[in-house]
């Protein structure tokens, strides 16, 4: 027997202000609002509402607004609604909870707690605008002597496979499958742009993609889907994925109703069926085995590509990381516990994993002690809201940082969570062609342009106020990072001084 | 085969002890101007055969190293020997015989083409084959299996003329394995049904056999079946196992 479930939210109507349009009816998947057959009027079926505010939004008179459900809970602070509606669900179904998105809990967000430094007086400060600023990065291991001939001008030692970014900020992994095709085509149509990369997630590369594999980390995953010598050699980087922040030491589960025709020869398996990434790859029990992708990717590739393996941000994050590197990563990708998802069982979301800001300054720090910090490039996410929280990230130890939920945003997304039901009203994480065709990828990487050229510019203002005019000379440069409402242990993990010191 | 590389250009190269970067570079040198090369003196070098294309092909004589035709991509591969761990990682197509045994991990994730091992293999062997399209891959064990044997097995079809080791199969949820040994009822993991094997199972089994026996001819002991009668099949009563598994919060 079902029990009855509250709704999460109420749908408010300003009755003067709406006239009727209907525009809400069409906008929502969810079939919250409906026409009454007798009266003709407009009324909301409040349960199935996600808050998506699609309807909000595109409601030519603002006559809409979403609301909480009013309901007073029982006063307890420990049995709050949501805890009860979620215990439910279980009763009623016997199965796990999913759900999407980051992890929303109200953890500490260290990036608040870490302000940073400006030049006054001496070694003065350097306007953006002005002088030239050099953001670019090259990600990929960095040889132990580089030997130049300084007559003919020209590098003698054979250099690392590299990849080139003009903007310290790439893209984090979405597949095909867990977001459309229309918004992975705007991430690779921005990063052409931007000059930096899109990352195919595991989904394999879709063929209208292929033209864009300059700007493509093609990823190589548990279930190896859409992986073959064509797929490999297509990709500027390979990305190995171990683990993912928001779901840290599962797999992953595309459910058969989001496989269609188009899913399905891009990942290369049969249509309907459940696409399956076991938990571990099956090929890899040991740091040893590790090794064993790693270099047999870069046989597939003729030595010609950087491999990156992206790791989840958990206890131990910092000797996982050291045994990363000497299998022979080029790149390590660290995604901390806020990192998005299209879908991952909810108690695993919000309680597995640790910060991005202690994982980054950890694994840093134990590179650097161990002497092999330059053989490989750090990369973060998970998540980094706006250029601010870059150059904290880059001040600890990245080379890079990678965005997901960011760039989603750009495109509409209102964080409502709900990516796992396939319903997305902003054409983003859905297969259904009437919502897909929603999302212009013209017109939506416009906008990722945008946002990342706004960081960029962001970013230089802020490295200008410190007088640093490149962003190799802000690297891991943590004296540029002070500590604010931090204990002495967390500053001590972070390597930063207090606030006035 | 053997008889048909006859027009074929064919060359001869000497790994002995090489690091597997400098092998594998002869290797493709070799393969460059020619159909066929020939491995003598194989020291478990790692990775040979990788990501190799259609119309070429390997003969190994020795003992190849992990991670054989790992994303081997339409090239025929013989070895005269036993194989190591990995052996057609993530394949995409083509043909491999082992005149002997192989490790663990045998066609981890592989989407087509045919691996042939006249002998028993390792653990882990053929997890999460899947099939896609005209792709549908395929392996003949010879011999015995080690435990998870087609573990997550999405598609293709494995054959197993020994005896299985433990959780056979666990998350099968496509494909199908024809089994000389019946399981016993405890031992049918959950979603899973085992049947003998219907006329349209046994023409492709026999077809199978019938290969295995060629590939083999005069390296089998006498009385070997190959006719694939008592055959049980095993097969996933659903595509969607986990369908149920999961609940919006």
């Amino acid at each position: 027997m079902n029990t009855p479930t509250l709704p999460r939210y109420k749908v408010l109507r300003d009755a003067d202000a709406c006239i009727n349009c209907g525009v809400c009816v069409r906008e929502c998947s969810h079939h919250v609002h409906q026409v009454n057959q007798k009266t003709g009027a407009l009324v909301a079926r409040h349960g199935q509402c996600v808050n998506c505010q699609r309807c909000v939004l595109f409601c030519p008179t603002t006559a809409l607004a979403i609301d909480r459900w009013p309901q007073v809970d029982s006063g307890s602070a420990n049995w709050t609604l949501k805890t009860m509606q979620d215990i439910a669900k279980q009763a009623d179904t016997g199965a796990v909870l999913l759900a999407s998105m980051g992890n929303p809990q109200d953890y500490p967000i260290y990036w608040d707690h870490l302000l940073l430094n400006a030049s006054q007086v001496t070694n003065p400060s350097i306007d953006p605008l002005r002088e030239p600023m050099e953001t670019r990065v090259f990600l990929g291991s960095r040889p132990d002597l580089l030997k130049i001939n300084e007559r003919e001008q020209r590098v003698l030692t054979q250099m690392p496979p590299q990849v080139k970014l003009d903007v310290p900020i790439m893209f984090s992994a979405m597949s095909f499958g867990s977001i459309s095709l229309n918004a992975q085509k705007a991430l690779a149509l921005a990063a052409k742009e931007l000059g930096t990369f899109f990352n195919t997630g595991e989904g394999g590369l879709h063929q209208d993609l292929e033209s864009y594999g300059d700007h493509a980390v093609v990823q190589v995953a548990s279930g190896r889907f859409g992986v073959d010598p064509h797929y490999l050699n297509t990709g500027s980087m390979i990305e190995i994925k171990i683990g993912q922040g928001a779901k840290p030491g599962i797999g992953g589960h595309l459910p058969g109703e989001k496989i269609n025709a188009e899913v399905s020869r891009t990942r290369m398996i049969p249509e309907g069926t459940d696409a399956i990434s076991p938990a571990p790859h099956h090929d890899i029990y040991s740091i040893e085995d590790l090794r064993q992708l790693i270099f047999s990717l870069k046989e597939a590739t003729l030595y010609r590509k950087p491999i990156a393996v992206k790791i989840a941000a958990v206890h131990n994050v910092s000797a996982i990381a050291s045994g990363v590197a000497r299998a022979g990563a080029d790149v390590i990708v660290i995604d901390g516990f806020r990192g998005g998802t299209g879908a991952a069982p909810l108690r695993i979301r919000d309680s597995v994993g640790i910060p991005i800001e202690f994982a980054l300054a950890a694994v840093d720090q134990r590179l650097r002690d161990e002497g092999i910090r330059p053989k490989v490039s750090l990369v973060v996410g998970g998540s980094i809201r706006n250029s601010a929280d870059a150059v904290r990230a880059i001040a600890l130890g990245a080379d890079a940082v990678s965005i997901a939920s960011a760039a989603l945003i750009a495109m509409g997304c209102r964080q409502c969570q709900d990516c796992s039901s396939g319903l997305c009203n902003w054409g983003i994480a859905t297969q259904r062609p009437e919502l897909t065709s929603r999302l212009d990828p013209e017109a939506q990487a416009e906008r990722i342009i945008n946002l990342v050229r706004g960081w960029n510019l962001e970013i230089k203002e802020m490295m200008g106020g410190m007088g640093i005019n490149a962003i190799d000379s802000l690297r891991g440069n943590r004296l540029m990072l002070r500590g604010i409402g931090l204990s002495d242990k967390e500053r001590e993990i972070l390597g930063v001084k207090c606030a006035g010191e | 085969m053997t008889e048909s590389t006859t027009e074929k250009v064919v060359r001869s190269v000497e790994l002995g002890t090489a690091h597997f970067k400098e092998a594998n570079e002869w290797v493709r040198d070799a393969l460059d101007t020619s159909d066929v090369v020939e491995l003598q003196e194989v020291f478990a070098q790692r990775y040979l055969g990788c990501a190799m294309p259609a119309g070429k092909r390997l003969e190994i004589h020795g003992t190849p190293g992990n991670d054989m035709a790992s994303y081997l991509d339409g090239g025929e591969i013989e070895v005269f020997g036993n194989a190591q761990d990995q052996v057609g990682n993530t394949m995409n197509g083509g043909l491999i015989v082992i005149h002997g045994r192989c490790g663990d991990a045998a066609g981890y994730a592989m989407r087509g083409g045919e691996v042939f091992i006249r002998d028993d293999c390792g653990w882990r062997v053929g997890i999460h084959m899947k099939q896609y399209e005209s792709h549908c891959p395929v392996i003949v064990i010879g011999g015995n299996a080690g435990s998870f044997l087609g573990e997550y097995m999405a598609g293709g079809i494995i054959v197993l003329m020994g005896q299985a080791g433990e959780y056979l199969g666990t998350g099968m949820h496509g494909g199908v394995m024809y089994l000389r040994d019946p399981l016993e009822a405890n031992d049918i993991p959950d979603g899973l049904v085992l049947e003998p094997v219907t006329e349209e199972d046994k023409a492709t089994l026999a077809g199978l056999l019938q290969r295995y026996g060629d590939y083999f001819d005069g390296e089998l002991p006498a009385g070997v079946d190959l006719s694939g009668d008592g055959f049980y099949c095993l097969r996933p009563a659903s595509s969607r196992p986990y369908a149920s598994l999961y609940a919006n919060s």
